[in-house]
């Protein structure tokens, strides 16, 4: 029984072992492919859009792969392997988007919608405090309320 | 300006309506990805014809020295949408003298021989792209795409996917009128 366990747990765990990036894809130097599989997680594979050129079986994907590795290959920065690509596929190709004039909303809103929730929510909080302190009685209400009830039990006797 | 403050939640739901009704929109497609190479001049490549063919292959200089834009379509024996796709440009080059080039992607020679000995060959040069190192340099995602490309190199319209129903070839007819490969009404 024990083994039987054993054996689903490993087979479940084949699936996350398999990539999509084949032995002959690859290249010899380690430090060269160790770049290749970074740049190639960000950039989207324009098929399958919503992932990455490392994870996916597309052949396009292989033959940006291959194009990635063969530009290293030639001597191209991680920068410049992107931007030859990016020249052909356009932003859409990064994962990442650039911060530009056409992305500005999409990097700046995000922080200041935290902002703006987070002053209106300051304002209230402080505001509801501000009002909340009720006045204890002092001296002479004391006073008036003691004569007060003296009065009222003078009263009922 | 309490009053005004009163008129927020209207404001938030409008403004998440237009985003709704944007988002739902069935004619949006999603997966559409704008190209860069729109009025940009066409990316650099030089293809041989394919093997077995008479038609000659091309390079980007092929596509300047004309005095009319040209049609520069992506295809291959293995891609079915094309099969349909083929009928209608066949018929714009005979009917309407279109110059339509072709880039074989991707394909055995031998099967892209006997798919244009089927189906017939409308196209005036073919290159043959076997590696598919052509179809990175023009930026496409997949099989058919097609691209029209002024007598200037620039590269005017891009249509992903088969030109197959009326809608896709209204739209691709526009956009030739537009170029100036052919003119309107002589259809």
């Amino acid at each position: 029984m024990r083994r039987f366990f054993l054996f689903t747990i490993l087979a479940m765990l084949l699936p996350l072992a398999v990539q999509a990036v084949e032995p002959d894809e690859m290249l010899s130097d380690p430090v060269l492919e160790a770049r290749a599989r970074e740049i190639s997680k960000e950039l989207r594979c324009v098929v399958c859009q919503n992932q990455d050129i490392d994870s996916s079986n597309a052949g396009v994907a292989r033959d940006l792969r291959l194009l990635v590795r063969e530009r290293l290959v030639a001597g191209d920065t991680d920068e410049n392997v992107i931007a030859y690509i990016q020249a052909r596929y356009g932003d859409f190709v990064l994962l990442k988007p650039p911060f530009k004039p056409e992305t500005y909303a999409l990097w700046i809103a995000p922080p200041a919608l935290v902002l703006i929730a987070l002053i209106f929510g300051l304002t209230i909080v402080l505001r509801g405090k501000r009002k909340a302190p009720i006045a204890g009685l002092n001296e002479e209400d004391e006073q008036h309320v003691t004569r007060f009830i003296e009065a009222q039990k003078d009263r009922s006797t | 300006m309490k009053r005004l403050l009163a008129l927020l939640p209207l404001l938030v739901a409008l403004v998440f309506g237009g985003f709704f009704l944007w988002g739902l929109n069935p004619d949006r497609d999603p997966s559409d990805i704008p190209s860069v190479f729109i009025s940009q001049p066409a990316p650099q490549f030089d293809l041989p014809p394919v093997e077995g063919l008479e038609t000659p292959g091309f390079a980007r200089a092929d596509l300047i020295d004309g005095t009319r834009p040209v049609v520069v379509n992506v295809f291959a024996s293995w891609c079915v949408p094309c099969r349909a796709e083929h009928a209608v440009l066949t018929d714009l080059v005979t009917r309407e003298g279109v110059v339509l080039y072709g880039i074989n992607y991707k394909d055995k020679p031998k099967d892209a021989v006997r798919w244009l000995s089927t189906l017939g060959n409308p196209y005036e040069r073919i290159g043959s792209d076997l590696n598919g190192r052509a179809g990175i340099e023009w930026g496409i995602s997949g099989v058919p795409e097609t691209f029209i490309v002024g007598p200037d190199g620039t590269v005017l319209f891009r249509y992903v996917g088969p030109i197959v129903g009326n809608k896709a070839i209204s739209k691709f007819r526009a956009a030739l009128v537009q170029s100036g490969a052919i003119t309107e009404g002589n259809s």
